[in-house]
């Protein structure tokens, strides 16, 4: 069927100067395949070289954007008149570098990398950081000082002690304040010339789309899966940079996902692993230099992606381990099968992270254990109940901190001593904060355990805080 | 070389003061003459449609805006050759953004507003590498 499609000026020169051209088709991608192998000087201004048509083109079909319709498979009826619209922008520069300024990146502008060209992008660059704890902190320390000029900052949580030891970003006198606010101050302390745009809310499903597309780079500073998960999807839909970082104990990972020609977190890791496998920093340490590292190599990364130079880590993952001192690379491949960012890809919205990463499931999953509060443990001993009291956590943490009269069994070899335990009285298991003595006693069940066993909600820190504070917080 | 009609170079002046502190953006309607002149009959303002926030220093023409203008100009037998769009504040020569978004064969005419006053228009061509706009010379008249 005859369909002619309408030429804008600026790609007349292409088509030997024409305005119009007629060609048989029944859909809009067979109807700009037909011009294009007519005029093949044409086709790398309309589609990229993934054969995805130009953000900066538009076809339309009648009056409508085949993009509002179905694409490259929109039917265009015969005799029906398609056109081809460019994107028109532009803009003036953006306001010069002061004096002030000039002089506090002087260091920055004699790199002929950098250079004034190059600080005018820092300037006018809008990150965005998810989270603002270990990898958050040298992250918004040094993308601040470095003169990016706007960064958004996404963080729900309170400054508590146990973060001070890796979070240089909050000092000990914002202990109990929102990290974001003491951020923010941190953050226009160390250069006034930052504009720092707040979000003081969990990143979910229902905000992320709304938060990230505003911003040009991503840089993810999380430190769970359901989050790293929403924030690659985001990125990926959005088409924007995910600068990512990982930290545990002594080891870090960081690559940069996101880019049109590179992979995404799901081309490395298409699944998350099963809930609590991988224990998270809270539950199993980490040494708080390590973020310092694992963080400013995301600042680095980010940087070089501002100024467009350099090998960034795309399609690279570092490894660094930090108790050896090595640091190694993985090579990684863009997955064509990749559910996300593959060429037939099947998700194209966000999900329920949560779900996905089977959180919530989990609890259900898992008959939860009779439980006791700190409170009610105490008042039970007080009266004299013969209660035995079993600590799951590992030897080195006993050293910190002991709720009197508790024998240490670590969990690891609770199933293997449960003879230690007299069945014909009750036993209550803690732990640091629940979870760990919650395992020990599913374990204990599962080895054939007949007698009374009981959660301590909240550990050895809840039995701080609602009984005896002499017992230090860890 | 483009020649402006006195009415046209008039309206994209006023457009720019009209606008300010805002960019203001619209497209310039005419014909090449077989001698090399660009001639501009008519220029048709139009709806700055990038968010609040940055329309003092961005500007983005609605695509939808532009196919009814293209249909509407290639109705009277003219063509559009061109787009124009104001510099609050900044001189009237193209940014690398505006580099970065141009389209060969568009003459691209800037205008200078300074504290809400148009004080300079210039005209540019993007260059056959597409690495730098070229001057090109402006004339008016009836």
């Amino acid at each position: 069927m005859s369909v002619s499609i309408l030429i804008p000026g600026a790609l007349r020169g292409f088509i030997d100067g024409r305005a119009e051209v007629r060609v048989e088709a029944t859909t809009a991608g067979e109807a700009l395949a037909a011009l294009t192998a007519e005029h093949a000087s044409l086709r790398p201004h309309l589609f990229d070289d993934a054969g995805v048509l130009r953000s900066f083109v538009n076809v339309y079909v009648g009056d409508a954007d085949i993009r509002t319709l179905a694409g490259m498979a929109t039917p265009v009826p015969a005799g029906s008149e398609m056109m081809i619209v460019p994107s028109i922008a532009g803009g003036s520069p953006q306001p010069g570098l002061t004096h002030e300024e000039i002089g506090r990146y002087s260091r920055h502008l004699i790199l002929p990398e950098v250079g004034m060209e190059g600080q005018q992008k820092l300037k006018d660059a809008r990150v965005l950081l998810v989270g603002t704890g270990g990898l958050g902190a040298p992250l918004g320390m040094y993308l601040a000082a470095a003169g990016v000029g706007t960064l958004g900052l996404v963080d729900f949580d309170l400054v508590d002690a146990s973060n001070l030891q890796r979070q240089i970003i909050h000092g000990t006198r914002d202990v109990g304040r929102p990290k974001i606010a003491s951020a923010r101050d941190r953050l226009a302390d160390i250069n006034p010339n930052v504009k720092i745009e707040t979000f003081e809310t969990r990143l979910t499903s229902a905000n992320a789309m709304e938060i990230l597309r505003d911003f040009d780079i991503v840089v993810d500073g999380t430190d769970n899966f359901p989050t790293r998960y929403l924030v690659n999807d985001a990125c990926v839909l959005l088409g924007k940079p995910n600068v990512y970082g990982s930290i545990f104990r002594f080891e870090g990972q960081a690559s940069v996902f996101g880019m049109p020609d590179g992979p995404c977190y799901r081309c490395l890791y298409p699944e998350p692993p099963p809930p609590g496998l991988v224990p998270s920093c809270a539950e199993g340490g980490v040494l708080g230099v390590l973020p310092g590292i694992v963080g400013t190599i995301q600042a680095t990364e980010t940087i070089k992606l501002i100024l467009g130079g350099g090998s960034p880590l795309v399609g690279r993952l570092l490894l660094f381990d930090a108790w050896t001192m090595k640091f190694r690379e993985l090579k990684l491949q863009k997955d064509p099968a990749c559910a996300l960012c593959g060429p037939n890809r099947t998700i194209d919205g966000l999900i329920d992270y949560e779900v996905f990463c089977g959180i919530g499931a989990e609890t259900t999953a898992a008959a939860a254990p009779a439980a006791i509060t700190a409170t009610k443990l105490k008042q039970r001993i007080d009266a004299g109940q013969a209660v035995q009291l079993i600590d799951v956590r590992e030897p080195h943490e006993a050293a910190i901190a002991r709720i009197p009269g508790a024998r240490l069994i670590p969990l690891g070899e609770v199933v293997a001593r449960a003879g230690e335990l007299d069945p014909s009285r009750e036993a209550v298991l803690h732990c640091k904060g629940g979870t760990r003595s919650s395992k020990a006693i599913a374990a204990l069940r599962d080895s054939g355990y007949t007698g009374p066993l009981v959660n301590l909600t909240g550990g050895i820190g809840a039995w701080s805080r609602e009984v005896d504070s002499s017992v230090p917080t860890y | 070389m483009i020649h402006f009609a006195q009415a046209a170079f008039a309206a994209i002046l006023a457009h720019g003061e009209a606008d300010f502190p805002h960019e203001a953006c619209g497209l310039l309607v005419g014909v090449d003459d077989p001698d090399g002149v660009r001639r501009i009959a008519v220029a048709r303002g139009l709806a700055n449609v990038r968010e609040p926030a940055a329309k003092h220093h961005r500007f983005l023409i609605a695509p939808e805006d532009l196919l009814r203008e293209e249909k509407r100009v290639r109705g009277e037998g003219r063509e559009i050759v061109g787009f124009y769009h104001s510099h609050p504040d900044h001189p009237a020569v193209p940014s690398r953004y505006d580099l970065e978004h141009a389209w060969p064969f568009y003459s691209y005419v800037v205008v200078a507003v300074h504290a809400g006053r148009a004080v300079e228009a210039l005209a540019w061509r993007l260059s056959d590498d597409r690495s730098r706009f070229d001057p090109e010379a402006l004339v008016k008249g009836d």
